[in-house]
């Protein structure tokens, strides 16, 4: 009695985190997270256009057209970012054997490698004004191609394997050989020397943009950040219920019996 | 260290048995570096600049025709899942099979490219360093690609999967190697290339073989 006493005080003061990992858990909260993440997605949104599209000031060198860097850099970064994530993800599935985080990476591919086509698609729009060409090789763009790639292959690895445990297993795998590759991507610019511009935003030096141009980049970056934490959670909560159809919970549930 | 050998040994004598996909690879190399000059023209100033490049790419495939024997025999007649049985390391044991991978795909591309880059007119020291690139990036693809073949084991469209999982981690070899040669070319230093190959050569030596040997472990459990 005792015992259970302290366990539910002890409850309701922290966050269970090992509890999280459980889907039958996971799975309402998840349902609580997403709309709060839409919701702050749609701010960041709104906030960064704004100020990308009105308050910003015309570049004096690439005029209006240097106002695509607003979605292309926070894709970039995402697409990055994602990967990492869902290495790490998929690491500790391999290394804890836990059904949740396997789902997780699974879950983030397809958001990531949309992110890597919208960084190189706005990229291609970014190159032709400025640069007078669609595409060039340069290491940057090269690398996000790259990683493009992985992803793909990525998902194509666990599509092709039919056994479950095995596919996740096989996909961390993978995943995690290719996360070397990311930060390669990103130093990338540092060891082959070409025509694609320094960063522009670094955590050690000033940013050398205009301060309100820096700002809506952060703003747009924190909404794709909201977006993809909400369109992987979605996802989540599919797998979840797709892979534990056998189980009582899911079966109770209101969406499923509806 | 005798059950690497015996691993090597094994298979280079399987491969002697049946010399056919072997030698299937090597010829597919001579084909696809012929077949540019008859795509492109005899002009051969731009062979010359393109040499490296067409070299590398096709060493790069042909090592991958090659991947899909590594595992994939001994997975299909059970005798992989016997090695992984047996008390030696497994990481040797695929350590084993990668040399003797390297040894039949890998190595003769070194022998055979100095023919094929005179036909793409590379001066004599270009060639010297298309030899030494193709030397230290070779063992790196057969690494690497061992990460695929046992990824994509028993899978459904394998091999052209597990093409699609390796060809992208093969990029920064094929940077570097061709690279090289075409700063030779070109009369440039290649010290930094080779450097970078060396690099990669043996972080993949360090790392591949316990990544694919639990791939294996995976791919048969």
């Amino acid at each position: 009695m005792n015992r259970t006493n302290s366990f539910s005080t002890s409850q309701s003061r922290w966050i269970n985190w090992f509890q999280l990992s459980s889907p039958s858990t996971f799975y309402p909260v998840a349902g609580k997270l997403i709309p709060i993440f839409w919701a702050l997605a749609a701010i960041f949104g709104v906030a960064g256009l704004w100020i990308s599209f009105f308050v910003a000031p015309v570049d004096a060198v690439q005029g209006q057209g240097y106002r695509i860097i607003f979605v292309h850099v926070p894709a970039s970064w995402m697409s990055m970012l994602i990967y990492l994530v869902m290495a790490a993800w998929a690491g500790l599935g391999l290394i804890f054997n836990t059904r949740l985080s396997a789902m997780k990476a699974k879950a983030l591919a397809p958001v990531g490698a949309w992110m890597a086509f919208l960084s190189l698609w706005t990229g291609a729009f970014w190159g032709k004004p400025m640069w007078g060409t669609w595409w060039v090789w340069d290491a940057r763009l090269t690398s996000e191609l790259i990683l493009l790639f992985l992803y793909l292959g990525f998902i194509a690895l666990q599509a092709s394997i039919d056994d479950q445990r095995r596919s996740d297993k096989a996909g961390a795998i993978l995943a995690l050989v290719g996360a070397v590759n990311v930060p390669i991507i990103y130093f990338s610019v540092k060891w082959w020397n070409t025509l694609h511009q320094g960063a522009s935003v670094s955590l050690t030096k000033a940013p050398a943009m205009a301060q309100t141009m820096f700002l809506g980049m952060l703003l747009m970056a924190l909404c794709f950040w909201m977006y993809s934490i909400a369109v992987s959670l979605m996802r989540v909560r599919t797998l979840i219920l797709e892979r534990e159809s056998h189980a009582d919970w899911v079966n109770k549930l209101k969406e499923v019996n509806s | 260290m005798n059950a690497l050998l015996a691993i090597i040994h094994r298979d280079l004598l399987l491969v002697i048995r049946r010399k056919s996909e072997v030698l299937t690879a090597l010829f597919f190399f001579v084909v696809v570096t012929s077949l540019f000059p008859l795509g492109i023209g005899a002009d051969a100033a731009l062979l010359r600049k393109i040499a490296p490049g067409v070299l590398w790419v096709a060493a790069l495939l042909s090592t991958l025709l090659g991947l899909q024997r590594m595992f994939a025999a001994d997975y299909l007649d059970g005798s992989l899942e016997q090695l992984v049985l047996t008390p030696q390391p497994l990481v040797l044991l695929v350590a084993g099979k990668i040399m003797a991978h390297w040894l039949v795909s890998g190595f003769p591309l070194v022998l055979l490219a100095p023919i094929i880059g005179i036909q793409f007119d590379l001066d004599t020291r270009s060639l010297y360093v298309l030899m030494a690139s193709l030397l230290l990036g070779t063992p790196v693809l057969s690494l690497l690609g061992s990460i695929g073949a046992a990824l994509t084991l028993g899978v459904r469209g394998g091999s052209v999967l597990m093409s699609l999982l390796i060809l992208p981690l093969y990029i920064p070899v094929l940077i570097f190697g061709a690279g090289a040669v075409y700063a030779s070319s070109v009369g440039l230093d290649t010290s930094g290339h080779f450097s970078l190959l060396g690099a990669l050569f043996i972080l993949a030596l360090a790392f591949v073989p316990w990544v694919s040997a639990s791939a294996l472990k995976i791919a048969i459990e």
